[in-house]
């Protein structure tokens, strides 16, 4: 699964995208995966009230199911306008 | 309909003009451009605008067509810039074209509203005393619920 991170997360974890394997069912069992992995994904993935995720472009929750999801995203609330 | 995600600069006069014209049913057309301020204490070097570049477009040309639908609109602009930024540059456009200005109004309004905390858009602010993200807030939030 292809898991991209944008503005301040993209900082903190210290890259754009990268690939991994996950039997993940839903946004928060992947969160709770990538959390265990290193202290980065612990302080990016720390309070998930500051973050939005986008599951193949469309803008979701984090109870959304991952299945047939080939993109997902985390970002801080966008800044538009 | 017209929605442009870019690097470039615009010209706000030519984009205004082309959409004005051509026509016979629209009775008005509203047009709102933002600007990169300035920080009042803290002289801003750049802004840094970072974006999604497969989801901004599609997420914005939906917006776009809500509005349409919603106002009853003849027509919509969008044109929003990524990329860094200097205060005083154009960030972005929005025009909306309908047969009565309330619905014009409204139309820009409701996509100013959404294209703030919907679209894909992420900006950083760096001035001499270092860089920051701009934060979101609860006010920009709150303005979606009126729609």
């Amino acid at each position: 699964m292809d898991i991209l991170y944008f503005a301040w997360v993209r900082e903190r974890i210290g890259l754009p995208r990268e690939v991994i394997e996950t039997d993940a069912a839903t946004v928060n069992d992947l969160v709770a995966q990538l959390r265990t992995r290193e202290e980065r994904y612990a302080a990016a993935f720390e309070d998930i009230s500051a973050l939005r995720v986008a599951l193949d472009q469309e803008l979701s929750d984090f109870d959304a199911p991952l299945a047939g999801v080939r993109e997902v995203a985390f970002f801080p609330p966008m800044t538009g306008g | 309909m017209r929605v442009s995600v870019q690097e470039k600069p615009f010209d706000l006069g030519a984009e205004s003009t082309i959409f004005a014209a051509g026509h016979r049913d629209i009775g008005a057309i509203v047009t709102f451009t933002g600007i990169v301020r300035d920080l009042p204490d803290d002289p801003m070097e750049a802004m840094e605008i970072e974006h999604y570049p497969s989801m901004t477009q599609k997420a914005i040309e939906a917006m776009a067509q809500d509005a349409i639908a919603r106002f009853s609109l003849g027509d919509a602009l969008i044109i929003h810039r990524h990329g860094r930024l200097v205060p005083g540059e154009m960030i972005m456009m929005v025009a909306t074209a309908a047969r009565h200005r309330k619905d014009a109004f409204e139309a820009a309004t409701f996509l100013m509203d959404y294209l703030k905390s919907r679209a894909p858009f992420w900006k950083r602010e760096i001035s001499a005393s270092g860089a920051s993200w701009v934060a979101a807030t609860d006010e920009d939030e709150a303005a979606l619920k009126r729609w």
